[in-house]
């Protein structure tokens, strides 16, 4: 009964642990509420995953309305790997959360900002777990909406700021996706996306077709920051409370991510596949513009935190490089490196949100110093640090070397050796970090600092063992990733 | 024990160590305590790993794939077992030595430095011992990572900018030639693994074969060939047992056992000498022994001499494997060994003096033989070996060389070795000269009381003894080495 019902545990749960939330009073019976709800997240996700492995994609009709009329949950191994990561995370933040959210959200706003935080992920898990091409818009403003409240609810004036212009350009984006939507249901006369790749046959080189795929494109890369359309990221994850950051560092674009897949690969596969309009071209150019261009900015922050948002920035052209690859080793490193990303991130986010607890402040020259002081957090800080530039026995490293095997299955040269020398700025800008951390002396903010509790400390260190450990045992990672690349290039031929 | 346990026990005792060592920083002796005993447990282990294998055992441990392609494996090949031979026994002489300059210059921060210490040995050992391109590689960043910190040591302004430039050049070459060059190695030959013979021979073209060993020379930073060879002396602000680390133990000598094994076991000997597009790798490595010599011979400062000297040394191992026959092989190996024992000599006793009298420019040491006299004979051990003058290890290596080159008939390495030996001669025996045949000058009068703390001594005189007992007893590292050459 509950096995076969878990796709709508999977968004129901949240949804319902929201509204509870927001009907308490005290921040912590809401952080209680919040903890149970995201714990039982991994498994109903877990199962599923484990149902999808044995016996294929599972179709779940909600509401027992049949598709393609009906709202049809459908999950396949690409978007069953996704919720995996999306409530993992979402799982591992929660212990965190609650010191953290005690010294920076004022104590009468706290049980909303975890109804918020639970609105938000219950959006993010329906965008990735629903078949249904206007259902997905429907999620993504639950998620979007719920994010600019998270980022609203940050300590600095600048959150404000940053979560309006957020808004303004995650409304565009929406906007975009719906229009491009609009216009596949009017050559298709469906919104089940599996229904709408079978109807596409025929009429995918159409104007309104090609004009659809062009929509959804821009509409998606905005939500999912690529190069150049991910200005409202950086002032975003600077000035949000550290939980948001962490969470959505580590969750909202890879669900993005995931949109751009699902419509290139499965929906729009015949017409991607056709190559009428250069989008696999383009987008590399804008990952490539990405990997350089984002990573250099971050060099010159000054804000720990901005310049760990560059860094994502950079960070999400890697993954959509290896979606513009479409080739087997491209699109796992692509996919893979959406987890991988996810957790490195998360883990230097969350040494960062430590240090903003102890000493208020991430300013680089606040920082000076405080590895004396943090021993344990800013280790965790330095390995994590030492994925994103790729070293081997990282995660980081997995992502490299299949990006680098897609490139060179092309037989471009001049690709592999443009990946391996953009990781070679994240030296520049990591090296930079450790120096003032370990080697400046200890500057009058860091002087208070000590460890975080246990509370935040394990869960920090908990990402950075996975992003060890997920750089030797590969089987689960680069494993699923490689079966959700086949699975996706069948649909693209 | 299985090979594969003794193997597995080789890399977990100094990174075990490592730990253990944080565990007891309460107490100074006792931190130090461990690092001696792993430093002699981690010895006895190669030994016993050393008796297997000249017995013809097979010592390798399983392999775990880590993604298809890529597996972390170990074997135990001639060159690798030579190298972790040399690498363990100097840790325990670098120990005492360690011990006695830390303690007797009273440097801060000494639980880390212990620490990276045990790290880099165990990353040594595992790219000793790597059966793949991908497990060495693993190893040999994090080499890099690991002595970083070290040559840090200091904390000041000279030391992080040293620190930085290590870091960029090692990492940076690492990361944009060494990697795609093993890559593609991996897209053309669908295998990383270390073959007699090697993995590329007839898979490709010769100018991609060119120019992955292009990639590959240069892309390990490691062994320093110009122009990539800056990092080196940039690192000298590191405290003198980490100089002698990097210089002798693990990370310049792991930078040309790279190179070696990638032309022995990658490309192969004979297919690189047949299609002869290797001739240019002779014009680069001598060029920079011969140029890195000219520029030692200009240093005033002690150790920037000794730098110097490393790289025109280390080239002297890529020119001897460019010559591409069997017995330079084997004279590559052997001056791998040779000038490891030599150069640790010459650190140390660089290292003892410092720590005496704070003496660091040549020109001041007029006369320092008479009052320290035995670091300034084995600093003439090291230096005699060095240019290559029996009886000292340094004279093997050389041999070897020279019949190579002569017996193929390749006239630029026999005038490239023995010029740089003249040049040898003119920038090392002047400070065996003035040492001991000039009177004391001021600054000896001022600061040399006498020799430097007991453990320091102990340490440079047992290296000096090595260098001659590796000329006098060769067998085991000459057999090693003609293994490796294939005969």
């Amino acid at each position: 009964m509950i096995s076969a019902n878990l796709p709508a545990l999977q968004v129901v749960l949240p949804l319902l642990g929201a509204v509870v939330c927001a009907f308490l009073q005290r921040g912590v019976y809401a952080w209680g509420v919040a903890l149970i709800v995201t714990a039982t997240m991994p498994f109903v996700a877990a199962g599923l995953l484990i149902q999808v492995m044995d016996g294929g994609p599972i179709s779940y009709a909600l509401g027992g309305w049949a598709p393609p009329v009906g709202i049809e949950y459908r999950v396949d191994v690409v978007n069953a790997f996704l919720l995996l990561l999306v409530s993992l995370i979402g799982a591992i933040i929660m212990p965190y959360a609650k010191a953290s959210v005690e010294k920076e959200i004022p104590a009468d706003r706290q049980a909303w900002f975890y109804a918020i935080y639970l609105l938000c992920l219950c959006g993010l898990l329906g965008m990735a777990i629903t078949g249904d091409a206007f259902n997905v818009f429907v999620f993504m403003e639950v998620s979007s909406l719920a994010a600019y409240a998270l980022i609203a609810m940050g300590r600095d004036r600048r959150a404000l700021l940053a979560a309006y212009q957020y808004l303004i350009m995650g409304t565009i984006g929406a906007t975009f996706y719906v229009i491009g939507v609009g216009l596949l249901y009017s050559m298709t006369g469906t919104l089940n996306m599996a229904d709408m790749a079978s109807r596409l046959g025929g009429i995918e080189s159409s104007r309104a077709v090609l004009a659809a795929m062009a929509f959804l494109t821009v509409g998606i890369s905005l939500k999912l920051a690529l190069f150049p359309l991910h200005v409202w990221l950086p002032n975003a994850y600077a000035y949000a409370p550290s939980i948001a950051t962490v969470f959505l560092a580590a969750t909202a674009t890879k669900v993005a991510v995931y949109l751009l897949l699902r419509y290139f690969f499965t929906v729009l596969g015949t017409v991607f596949a056709q190559q009428s309009l250069p989008i696999a071209e383009i987008v590399m150019l804008l990952s490539l513009a990405a990997m350089f261009g984002a990573s250099i900015v971050a060099v010159f922050q000054e804000n720990v935190k901005r310049m760990l948002a560059y860094s994502s920035v950079a960070q999400i052209g890697y993954i959509t490089l290896g979606i513009a690859l479409v080739n087997q080793s491209g699109l796992t490193g692509g996919i893979v490196h959406l987890f991988n990303h996810a957790l490195m991130k998360g883990a230097l986010f969350m040494a960062i949100g430590a240090v903003f607890y102890q000493i208020g402040s991430v300013r680089l020259a606040d920082l000076a110093g405080i590895g004396k002081r943090m021993p344990i957090t800013m280790g965790a800080f330095a390995l994590a640090g030492l994925s994103i530039i790729g070293v081997p026995g990282t995660v980081g490293f997995i992502s490299k070397w299949y990006l680098v095997l897609g490139a060179l299955e092309h037989g471009w040269w001049w690709l592999a050796f443009l990946i391996v020398a953009s990781s070679l700025i994240s030296v520049v800008y990591i090296g930079r970090l450790v120096e003032v951390i370990w080697f400046k002396p200890v500057s009058a903010a860091a002087k208070r600092a000590k460890e975080p509790p246990l509370s935040m400390l394990l869960p920090t260190l908990l990402l950075v063992a996975a992003t060890l450990y997920f750089g030797f045992d590969t089987s689960a990672t680069a494993g699923i990733a490689a079966m959700a690349a086949d699975w996706l290039l069948v649909g693209a031929r | 024990m299985t090979g594969e346990q003794l193997i597995i026990l080789a890399l977990l005792i100094p990174a075990c160590g490592s730990v253990v060592i944080w565990a007891t920083a309460w107490n100074a002796n006792v931190r130090e305590g461990v690092t001696l005993l792993s430093a002699a447990a981690l010895l006895l282990v190669v030994l016993e790993i050393l008796e297997r294998f000249m017995g013809g055992g097979e010592v390798a441990t399983r392999s775990f794939s880590v993604v298809p392609g890529l597996d972390l494996a170990f074997d135990v090949e001639p060159l690798g077992m030579l190298f972790a031979c040399v690498a363990s026994g100097l840790w325990i002489v670098n120990s005492i030595y360690s011990i006695g300059y830390m303690r007797g210059n009273r440097e801060p921060r000494q639980t880390p430095f212990y620490i990276c210490f045990a790290i880099a040995i165990a990353s040594t050992i595992a790219i000793a011992f790597a059966a793949n391109l991908f497990t060495l590689f693993l190893f040999y960043e994090i080499l890099t990572l690991s002595t970083y910190p070290l040559v840090t040591h200091k904390g000041d302004d000279n030391a992080k900018a040293g620190g930085r430039t290590y870091l960029l050049i090692l990492l940076g070459t690492s990361m944009l030639l060494l990697l795609p060059a093993i890559i593609a190695t991996f897209v053309i030959a669908g295998t990383l693994d270390f073959v007699p013979g090697g993995i590329l021979a007839n898979n490709t073209s010769s100018t991609i074969i060119g120019v992955l060993l292009a990639m590959y020379v240069f892309g390990i930073g490691k062994a320093a060939l110009m122009p990539l060879h800056w990092w080196l002396p940039a690192a000298m602000v590191a405290p003198t047992p980490v100089s002698a680390l990097l210089h002798a133990v693990a990370v310049v000598k792991a930078g040309v056992f790279t190179v070696l094994k990638v032309i022995v076991y990658i490309f192969g000997v004979e297919a690189l000498s047949s299609q002869g597009n290797a001739s240019w790798l002779v014009w680069v490595a001598g060029f920079t022994v011969i140029t890195a010599s000219l520029v030692a011979l200009r240093q005033d400062n002690l150790k920037r001499r000794l730098a110097y000297s490393t790289v025109s040394q280390l080239s002297y191992v890529v020119l001897a494997a460019a010559i591409l026959t069997p017995i330079s092989i084997v004279g590559a190996a052997m001056h791998i060994a040779a000038h490891a024992v030599s150069k640790i000599t010459l650190f140390f006793a660089a290292g003892s003096i410092y720590t005496a009298s704070h003496l660091t420019e040549i020109s001041q040491l007029d006369g320092i033989g008479r009052r320290m006299p035995w670091t300034m004979a084995a600093f003439t051990v090291g230096a005699l070996s060095m240019i290559g003058v029996p009886p000292t290890a340094g004279f093997l290596g050389k041999w070897f060389m020279l019949t190579g080159a002569m017996d193929t008939g390749q006239w630029l390495p026999v005038v490239i070795i023995v010029s740089s030996t003249l040049l040898n001669a003119a920038y090392f025996l002047p400070i065996v000269v003035q040492a001991f045949f000039k009177a004391p000058g001021d600054d000896v009068k001022k600061h040399v009381k006498g020799e430097a703390p007991f453990p320091i001594v102990l340490a440079v005189t047992a290296t000096a003894i090595g260098t001659i007992a590796l000329f006098l007893y060769p067998d085991v590292p000459l057999a090693l080495s003609k293994m490796l050459a294939g005969n």
